[in-house]
């Protein structure tokens, strides 16, 4: 869904997810800022998390599989996730935390997620648990996701080349009703023998850009009368 | 029997199903979108890291002046799908770099296109917008004035 301020693109708001959305400076979409004034937490290399990651960076994503799980690599920030598909239940979402049976355990950067195959081709993932709205972004242009969300995640295989996937967020904190991230994002599948680069961040490397590019580039114009060098 | 721990494998690559900026770092904010210069230059280092890699370069200017420029791609593994590797420049390589310039007036810039001395044209753009990628929630307004 992209965030481009036509009408049909609107997200169904809560007071406090227009809020939460306003608090955040992103260097995408149609609320971006200069490189020196975001305060995106990617940039200060916190885990992506999801459902982030799979409205971010799904390039070269690798999928492994058994009789117990699926084991999902991401490409950014070398990120893995697990989901369960042994039949187990859903964790429940309890204040700050989550339930598994009658354990009060942790929220992740990647939740906890169970998977049903719906039928031969298409796998069905719940995912609770996640972070709250002040550690995580929904996505690169600002838009917010909470601890109380419940994502969707259909994975449909259409033929054995390509892979549909659906993200339906449904997060009551943020958002008045659920609503569609990703309507059947195609992937394609690749060779098995491709290699898979690296891509993360990193604080010195972050730390370098900043100083030799983002700062300089996001100075104010030059005053009236000078020329740009070099032109 | 002994069950094989991991039993199917595959990889999936995100397809692009429009054009737009994709599995960027960062928006067009700080740069000019309605200028293109295009520069001859040596190259001074090529760095090939995230967020963004970095060519610098000299350029000589009107009057002699040589003036440093730093101009950004996106990250390696976006711009190996353009060509672009660790080893394209060295310092010393003679250039021809068009780039939209930043709107403060400064020696930097986004490259869209090298042409290196042998000829062989190495275009940017090639690395967000082939034919597969993904973001399904960038929408970047051209010419946004971004809020401080």
């Amino acid at each position: 869904m992209p965030n481009d301020g036509k009408p049909e693109h609107q997200l169904p708001y809560t007071p406090q997810g227009l809020e939460t959305y306003k608090s955040h400076k992103p260097l995408i979409g149609v609320d971006e800022v200069l490189p020196t004034d975001y305060n995106d937490p990617r940039d200060k290399c916190e885990p992506l998390g999801f459902p982030r990651t799979d409205l971010y960076y799904l390039r070269d994503t690798q999928i492994f599989q058994n009789e117990y799980k699926v084991a999902i690599l991401y490409q950014y920030g070398e990120a893995w996730r697990v989901i369960w598909t042994d039949g187990r239940q859903l964790p429940k979402l309890v204040d700050g935390a989550v339930l598994v049976g009658k354990e009060v355990r942790e929220q992740r950067f990647y939740g906890y997620s169970v998977g049903k195959w719906v039928d031969d081709t298409t796998l069905v993932v719940e995912t609770v648990g996640m972070m709250p709205e002040d550690r995580v972004w929904l996505d690169i242009t600002g838009r917010p996701i909470s601890d109380a969300a419940r994502v969707e995640e259909r994975f449909h295989r259409v033929n054995r080349d390509r892979l549909e996937l659906t993200v339906t967020i449904d997060d009551p904190k943020m958002y008045t009703k659920p609503w569609i991230a990703m309507n059947k994002f195609p992937m394609r599948l690749a060779d098995p023998h491709r290699d898979v680069m690296e891509v993360y961040c990193s604080p010195s490397e972050m730390e370098k850009y900043d100083k030799l590019f983002a700062n300089p580039t996001s100075a104010p114009a030059s005053p009236p009368g000078g020329d740009t060098p070099g032109r | 029997m002994r069950m094989r721990a991991i039993s199917v494998f595959a990889l999936a690559v995100g397809l692009l199903s429009v054009s737009m900026p994709l599995f960027a770092h960062h928006g067009t904010a700080v740069f000019d979108t309605d200028k293109t210069l295009t520069l001859k230059g040596s190259v001074t280092e090529w760095d090939w890291s995230n967020p963004h890699c970095l060519l610098q370069f000299d350029v000589k200017n009107e009057s002699g002046q040589s003036v440093h420029w730093i101009a950004e791609t996106q990250n390696p593994a976006n711009m190996v799908y353009a060509g672009f590797g660790k080893a394209s420049f060295k310092p010393g390589d003679e250039i021809t770099v068009t780039l939209m310039p930043t709107k403060n007036g400064l020696p930097y810039g986004r490259i869209k296109q090298v042409v290196l001395a042998n000829g062989k044209t190495l275009n940017a753009s090639g690395g967000t917008t082939s034919g597969d990628s993904s973001d399904s929630s960038s929408g970047s307004k051209s010419g946004n004035s971004p809020k401080k």
